[in-house]
């Protein structure tokens, strides 16, 4: 970072250039011809946020369908043309965005481009296509029944938020709200939800940006949805009033898995960067950080610890997660909580923090050495609004954080005596 | 020294391989090790010990101690892990490229000065039953289990990298140190640099840390190799869950066996292009004839196949999941079918044009990250040497629709598999799914 070639070679204001259609959709592109393939990925606000719990993973369902068929192109073909040029093409959906992304080679960008586009803008939802995609969806969720990580995880989020919270439940549905949506359902969610204003198409490398704003132009400028809803944040919710615990027996596994979760912030907070350091902390730097350290490595316990911070546009979450045999399971929660109450009771180091400003302004370059981390990484300083600047301002913004606020931000968010427990595996 | 697509190649006096890659187009430089020591070199009693040395390895030696040099790691916003497989074991260190020195550093060190402390030994025996026991929660780790151990009877392919309960449990400090002496010196390893360095720098600075290490003296190589398989095997596993699962698995030839890349052709045909994708591509494989006859038809939620490159003759596996009211037996007739048409009919120019693409893509993704190059340029060294990666497009470019009929015909054969099939207990029995 200290670098001066490196900070010219951070996506800034000074290299991302930016186009906005007249219909309201941003194109960033980054070029980089340093090898020959191109990524983009978009963002639509057409993600779970909309559903209510009695109608969970229908956006995911939405998403899923949508290269399965389109106005002029049917699920083989799509798929043809995508694989016959060695390319990769995707949908995909979370709480708040959905969104495609690809990559190619740059002789193959045009093309890659306006399939995209038509995925997007003109799926038919064939029958035929949404019954094996329910029929595969309805045995992953059989496989997610038995998975003891997947089914702790999907319990902490529901007892942490509430069932009926958009946070809470999960955005890939259950059998019964799979088995229950219809044709009609999705293609009421994609004509209501995917609209081209306020949301973002990222495309990074090997094609010059003039060229990449005409294709943009030329397959996306003639959309319009104008009545697509905006994104309306849930309301926070409190903390438990205590401890919430709960097991989920899961037979005939050697393994249970572990979750213990507590709000977090925004990635709006002012205390977002503070806590972000503060998790580091607790499970992730060196080798998953204290609790990695006093669990893995001193106590043998388990092969997986770690600690884990989602910021998102709304509430966050932070949580513990970690693998162990059965016996050890009071032990391993034990141990966590101590470094939980660590974290709250005493400053970490001078080391610590002086370490961990150095991991993440370190770790930069390798995010930002591919394609993808460019692309992902310039979705986000959209997405988040955080200013294309944003990369060149963090040394500063790291360098201001001190070890009260690290301590502070840890007694906001991690309460020990308010917080969700749950284990997954044989009794 | 020996240069082809401005790669460095070298052996040190002591054996050490060396491979450098300058690459400029990020700040960037990543370091691996190689070892060829993987699960093939452990007798009976000792299996899954070459990953539980790789495990001690991060336990630390007295310049760079254990609890330090994994901070050393991240507070110059490194990342670094390793990774034990069947003919090897490799650690990598990826960094910003004015900290890559700490990684030649480290490797060099841990090649002979690891402690392995008795307590540090027990605490990672504990943490080595919990990552099995995690690999035992999944179905599918049981299933391939029982169908390595079933189609290797003879060769040391057929118990797992982690290695069999009773001799995690067993394997003394002892045992540990001495397969790590054995086979940790320098004319038993490969080093590779990829990224922003200077090749002569870097090549002065790699024989100042790793020229003085002594060589080894190597056991000779005990292999005993797997007799054709007479017949088709069957195994089965019985357990929790709503979902069957199965595999098929056919064996195969060598990385080194000119067979090997028709067998390429014929999987990404078949099963879609699933060694390509480990060069760094994405391609799905939904334009594979299985895909389109398994999931498009509605009877699986998923199919795939894996194709190894291994020193010794190993698998071509097929596994697919059915949904929840099929049957596993009729995937299995399903496959039956399609494995007779690409025995008897040859693969069209399309399927071979495609091929070709979707390989030219792969690598022009591959060369995006140092990382995967390192790991591509060691791990061809391990099998034959570097050119097997930079040879590796010209090579199935040679590949003709005839030699892919021909391999289908010589290893698509019934007798020359082993079919495993795992059998929820719960299974069709899911009143939520009806």
């Amino acid at each position: 970072m200290s670098s001066p070639i490196f900070e010219k070679s951070l996506p800034s204001s000074a290299n991302i250039h930016q186009h906005r259609l007249s219909n309201g959709l941003t194109v960033l592109i980054r070029e980089n011809f340093a090898n020959p393939s191109v990524v983009f990925d978009a963002s639509f606000r057409a993600g779970g946020i909309f559903n209510q719990r009695k109608q969970a993973g229908l956006a995911n369902f939405v998403s899923r369908s949508l290269m399965r068929g389109t106005q002029h192109y049917s699920f083989e073909q799509i798929n043809e043309k995508i694989e016959t040029i060695g390319a990769s093409l995707g949908t995909s959906s979370g709480l708040h965005f959905a969104g495609f992304s690809g990559k190619c080679l740059a002789e193959d960008l045009e093309g890659l481009l306006a399939l995209s586009a038509e995925v997007i803008r003109r799926p038919t939802f064939p029958d035929e296509q949404v019954e094996l995609l329910r029929r595969e969806a309805l045995t992953g969720l059989a496989r997610r029944a038995h998975n003891t990580q997947a089914i702790a995880a999907l319990n902490a989020d529901e007892l942490l938020f509430g069932q009926e919270h958009p946070y809470g439940f999960s955005g890939s549905g259950y059998p019964e709200t799979i088995s229950a949506m219809t044709r009609q359902d999705l293609q009421n969610f994609h004509a209501r939800h995917y609209a081209p204003q306020g949301c973002v198409l990222v495309i990074v490398g090997a094609i010059a940006h003039q060229q990449a704003v005409a294709w943009a132009e030329q397959f996306f400028g003639d959309w319009e949805n104008p009545s697509a809803p905006e994104i309306v944040l849930p309301a926070d919710v409190a903390p438990p009033a205590q401890v919430v615990r709960k097991f989920y027996p899961i037979p005939g596994k050697t393994q249970s898995d572990i979750i213990i979760n507590f709000l977090g912030p925004r990635r709006s907070a002012p205390d977002f960067q503070a806590a972000r350091l503060a998790n580091s902390v607790l499970g992730q730097f060196g080798m998953m950080g204290r609790v990695g350290d006093i669990i893995r490595i001193k106590q043998g316990l388990a092969y997986y610890v770690y600690s884990s911070l989602t910021a998102r546009f709304g509430q966050g979450d932070w949580s513990i997660g970690a693998g162990v045999n059965p016996k050890n399971v009071e032990k391993a929660i034990e141990s966590a909580l101590h470094e939980v109450r660590r974290m709250t009771t005493e400053l970490i180091t001078e080391q610590e923090l002086a370490d961990n400003k150095s991991y993440f302004m370190g770790s930069l370059p390798l995010q930002l050495e591919t394609n993808e981390g460019v692309c992902g990484s310039i979705s986000n300083l959209f997405v988040y609004q955080l200013g294309f600047d944003y990369l060149l301002n963090l040394p500063n913004l790291l360098n201001q954080i001190t070890r009260e606020e690290v301590l502070s931000a840890a007694q906001k968010y991690l309460t020990p005596e308010h917080c969700v427990i749950t284990i997954a595996g044989s009794e | 020294m020996s240069s082809i697509a401005n790669i460095t190649r070298t052996t040190l006096k002591n054996g050490l391989t060396v491979i450098i890659k300058e690459l400029h187009t990020a700040p960037v430089a990543t370091f691996w090790i190689w070892y060829r020591v993987g699960s093939r070199n452990e007798p009976t009693g000792r299996t899954g010990i070459s990953h539980w040395v790789e495990h001690m390895q991060f336990k630390g030696t007295e310049t760079f101690p254990g609890d330090e040099v994994d901070k050393e790691v991240s507070r110059n916003g490194g990342q670094w892990n390793a990774m034990t497989s069947l003919d090897w074991t490799t650690y990598y260190q990826t960094l910003p490229a004015d900290k890559i020195d700490l990684a030649l550093r480290l490797e060099a060190d841990r090649m002979v000065n690891s402690l392995y402390k008795p307590d540090e030994v027990e605490s990672e025996r504990t943490v080595i039953v919990s990552e099995r026991q995690g690999a035992e929660n999944d179905p599918f780790f049981l299933l391939s289990q029982e169908v390595e151990a079933t189609a290797f009877r003879i060769h040391p392919y057929h118990h797992q990298v982690l290695g069999d309960p009773i001799d995690i449990e067993t394997i003394s400090r002892a045992d540990l140190y001495q397969h790590y002496r054995t086979y940790y010196c320098p004319n038993n390893a490969i080093a590779v640099l990829v990224g922003a360095v200077d090749t002569q720098q870097a090549l002065a600075r790699i024989e100042a840390l790793f020229g003085n290490i002594p060589a080894g003296n190597l056991p000779t190589p005990f292999v005993r190799t797997e007799p054709p398989q007479r017949g088709e095997k069957r195994v089965e596993i019985v357990g929790d869950g709503e979902t069957q699962y199965l595999i098929v698995a056919y064996h195969g030839p060598s990385a080194n066996d000119p067979d090997f890349f028709p067998m390429i052709v014929l999987e990404s045909a078949l099963s879609g292009p699933g060694s390509l994708n480990q060069f760094g591509g994405e391609s799905s494989n939904r334009t594979s004839r299985l895909y389109k006859a398994l999931v498009s038809s509605g009877l699986a939620a998923t199919v795939g196949g894996g194709l190894y490159a291994t020193v010794d003759p190993y698998l071509y596996s097929l596994y697919a999941i059915p949904v929840s009211e099929v049957n596993v037996e009729k995937l299995v007739s399903v496959i039956d079918q399609e494995i007779e048409r690409i025995s008897t009919e040859l693969i069209s120019p399309a399927e071979l044009a495609k091929l070709h693409k979707q390989a030219k893509a792969a690598f022009a993704f591959s060369a995006e990250s140092v990382s995967n190059l390192g790991y591509w340029y060691g791990f061809s060294e391990i099998l034959a040497d570097y050119s097997w990666f930079t040879q590796f497009l010209t090579r199935l470019e040679a590949v003709t629709a005839e030699d892919v009929l021909r391999v289908a015909k010589q290893y698509l054969r019934r007798e020359n598999r082993v079919v495993g099939t795992y059998l929820a207990q719960g299974a069709n029995s899911s009143e939520e799914i009806d």
